[in-house]
């Protein structure tokens, strides 16, 4: 786990009382997005690329760009997610359970498109890297 | 605040700053002819790019005889760090968002 050259991520993971096809549309589809994410222009198309809008906040202009990686229906969805010039993938595993779907979702490999994905990450970035733990401690 | 914080994301936008920031990081104090050694690009270039990091505080210079010495300041770090902590609070709401809607579609 503490493999310097391990990036690590955000995970955020939660059950709901939801059935995957469901959680599915929510995810994938751009009017629902947008209610619950951000303005889109999203399809659930592997290399189609696309744009998160979101009402700028401090430290944070809320234009993503993203291109969709992985589809695979009621289970997995993974796109790139690129703003303020760091690149990162959000990876969406819906896993079915008894009352309903394990939601998770992990935000990982930050660093930017040209490399640093997964490349060694050096003293400063472990540094910043280490504070996603601390903010993963943080969640539900 | 937010100043700081763009140069500190458009320092470390740059892959070559990245590198000399990671080096630095990493192997400690350098002067500006070492860092070029391995840089791969010219020192006026390297030069260039370290006013960029200084800019945004993430390196310190010491002048010692002809030489300038570079060291890394992590601590310069922090609103990237404070960027996460968004992030963190940014999905928590989202999620929040999220169940709300499953809870008003259909089934």
């Amino acid at each position: 786990m503490n493999r310097p050259d391990t990036p690590r991520s955000l995970v955020i993971e939660r059950e709901m009382p939801h059935p995957p096809e469901k959680i599915w549309r929510a995810l994938t589809q751009s009017p629902l997005i947008e209610e619950w994410l951000m303005k889109n222009d999203f399809q659930p198309v592997v290399g189609h690329r696309f744009n998160f809008r979101a009402t700028p906040v401090p430290n944070w202009n809320g234009v993503v760009d993203g291109e969709v990686l992985v589809v695979e229906p009621n289970s997995r969805l993974c796109y790139s997610w690129g703003s303020m010039g760091l690149k990162s993938v959000v990876a969406w595993t819906l896993t079915p359970t008894k009352g309903g779907t394990h939601v998770r979702m992990e935000q990982s490999g930050f660093g930017s498109e040209e490399d640093a994905y997964y490349k060694g990450a050096s003293y400063g970035w472990q540094k910043f890297i280490g504070s996603l733990e601390r903010v993963v401690g943080g969640l539900d | 605040m937010q100043a700081v914080a763009d140069d500190v994301f458009k320092a470390l936008a740059d892959p070559t700053r990245r590198a000399l920031f990671e080096r630095l990081s990493r192997d400690g104090e350098q002067t500006v002819h070492a860092l070029t050694d391995r840089a791969g690009v010219s020192q006026p270039a390297v030069s260039k790019h370290l006013v960029v990091l200084k800019h945004a505080k993430l390196v310190r210079d010491r002048r010692e005889g002809r030489e300038t010495h570079y060291n890394a300041q992590p601590q310069a770090l922090a609103p990237l760090i404070d960027w996460m902590s968004l992030y963190g609070a940014f999905w928590r709401e989202r999620f929040d968002r999220l169940e709300s809607l499953l809870k008003r579609m259909d089934r």
